[in-house]
């Protein structure tokens, strides 16, 4: 009974996972279940498929073998239903060089559905740390603004898993923190998130899964 | 959506006007370049003007082909763009819609006026605007195949060109068809109907080829 109850709080499973990239295989038969709440942290050497990985899970890489299940469904037959429970960021930014902060933020938001006012951007940005440059072009920011332009979606976002590649690369201390309070507040909210990323977040949660992929 | 994507694309080659018109300019001066070499020729002129225009229409539509997704794959909106709920083949129809408001359309504008430099009378002037503006649609929707499957290829450039053009040759046979037959007294609709019918196959399925193109290039 308990075996069967932990079985259906599972709401992504994937099983016997497999990844091959030109003519390498980077892991294979690769188990994973994430109940509601759990912080997924993913570790692993350069190349090592940590990208694939997320790649695979947000449905944009099909698999070699294996599938991914979230809420009893495969992926790759849920399609658009899927995707509005997901939020993946990048190693790219996905923000526009020619579009100000409060522009890319809400076309991206527009596109998925979600569409906010100008005000509500240029709070989201000030959260970020960005507030006085919200009307400048990206281009003209640094990497790092620019980082926070792309994760400043996360906090208007309403899904429930999120895929983070590298999230803190580029950020400075201030910037790690709120990335760890945002992650922090979702994971409370009952939220998802799978991270690739070597550094310690120092979430204060029990339910951390590591994955460690060895090639 | 689709017109948040339309909105998205036509700021963003606002932004970025000078290519824009460049693809204008390379039209003007390809099909400038013709009287000029040919001299003062009106009758020539006026036989090689149909296939001069349409010929260059569709070599300034290769320059601007290669920007359709490929500014949004560098920096990661096209992945984003994918992992949107609306189905992709709308996204699809979205950026290929901008696109032939923003390289396709200036062209067409442009052509009556180009065109007089080829002595055309007044009403074949009237016939060669009508047909590039039936035919340019079929140049982005097929275009947008081609750019799509050449995605994040080396030397992508050459190869949609090599892709691309033999697939528009019914869109210059038409097209230029058309315009000929004004030039000698010949009614021009059979040609603007065939054209019309090409466009509106290409719009049926050059939206899911790029859709599914897209997805193999983002693999």
């Amino acid at each position: 009974m308990l075996q069967l109850r932990r079985r259906t709080n599972n709401i992504l499973e994937v099983s016997k996972l497999g990844c091959v990239r030109g003519d390498r295989r980077l892991f294979s038969g690769l188990d994973l279940s994430v109940s509601p709440g759990t912080f997924v942290q993913l570790t692993g050497s350069n190349g090592s498929g940590k990208t694939s990985l997320l790649r695979i899970l947000c449905g944009l890489l099909a698999p070699a073998e294996g599938q991914v299940k979230w809420e009893g469904a495969n992926i790759r037959s849920l399609g658009e239903e899927y995707v509005t429970a997901v939020t993946y960021l990048g190693h790219r930014h996905g923000v526009k060089d020619e579009f100000t902060a409060i522009e890319n933020l809400r076309i991206s938001n527009a596109l998925n559905g979600v569409e906010i006012s100008k005000e509500r951007a240029r709070a989201v940005l000030k959260e970020m740390g960005l507030a006085g440059r919200e009307s400048l072009p990206a281009r003209l920011l640094s990497e790092g603004q620019r980082r926070r332009v792309g994760l400043a979606r996360l906090l208007v976002c309403n899904t429930k898993l999120w895929l983070l590649d590298e999230v803190t690369t580029s950020l400075d201390k201030g910037a790690v923190a709120l990335v760890r309070s945002l992650i922090q507040n979702h994971l409370t909210g009952g939220g998802i998130a799978i991270v690739a990323t070597h550094q310690d977040l120092e979430l204060s949660t029990d339910r951390i899964q590591r994955l460690e992929l060895t090639t | 959506m689709l017109r948040w994507i339309v909105w998205r694309d036509l700021m963003l080659a606002w932004r970025r006007r000078a290519d824009m018109l460049s693809t204008v300019f390379f039209f003007v001066i390809v099909v400038s370049l013709f009287p000029l070499g040919i001299g003062p020729e009106s009758q020539l002129l006026r036989t090689i003007a149909p296939g001069v225009v349409w010929v260059a229409a569709l070599l300034a539509s290769m320059l601007s082909l290669g920007r359709m997704f490929a500014n949004d794959y560098q920096d990661g909106t096209l992945e984003q763009l994918l992992l949107t709920p609306q189905p992709l083949f709308l996204v699809v129809l979205g950026k290929t819609l901008a696109h032939w408001i923003v390289a396709e359309l200036p062209l067409v504008l442009v052509a009556p006026l180009v065109g007089v430099q080829f002595d055309l009378s007044r009403g074949t002037l009237l016939i060669l605007f009508a047909s590039l503006l039936i035919g340019t649609p079929v140049l982005s929707l097929i275009g947008s195949v081609g750019a799509a499957l050449t995605l994040g290829l080396r030397g992508g450039g050459v190869l949609i060109s090599i892709l691309v053009l033999p697939l528009y040759i019914p869109a210059l046979i038409f097209g230029s068809g058309a315009v000929t037959a004004t030039i000698i007294g010949m009614s021009a609709a059979p040609h603007l109907y065939l054209l019309g019918a090409f466009a509106i196959v290409s719009l049926l399925f050059s939206p899911w080829a790029a859709a599914a193109a897209l997805r193999i290039s983002l693999d």
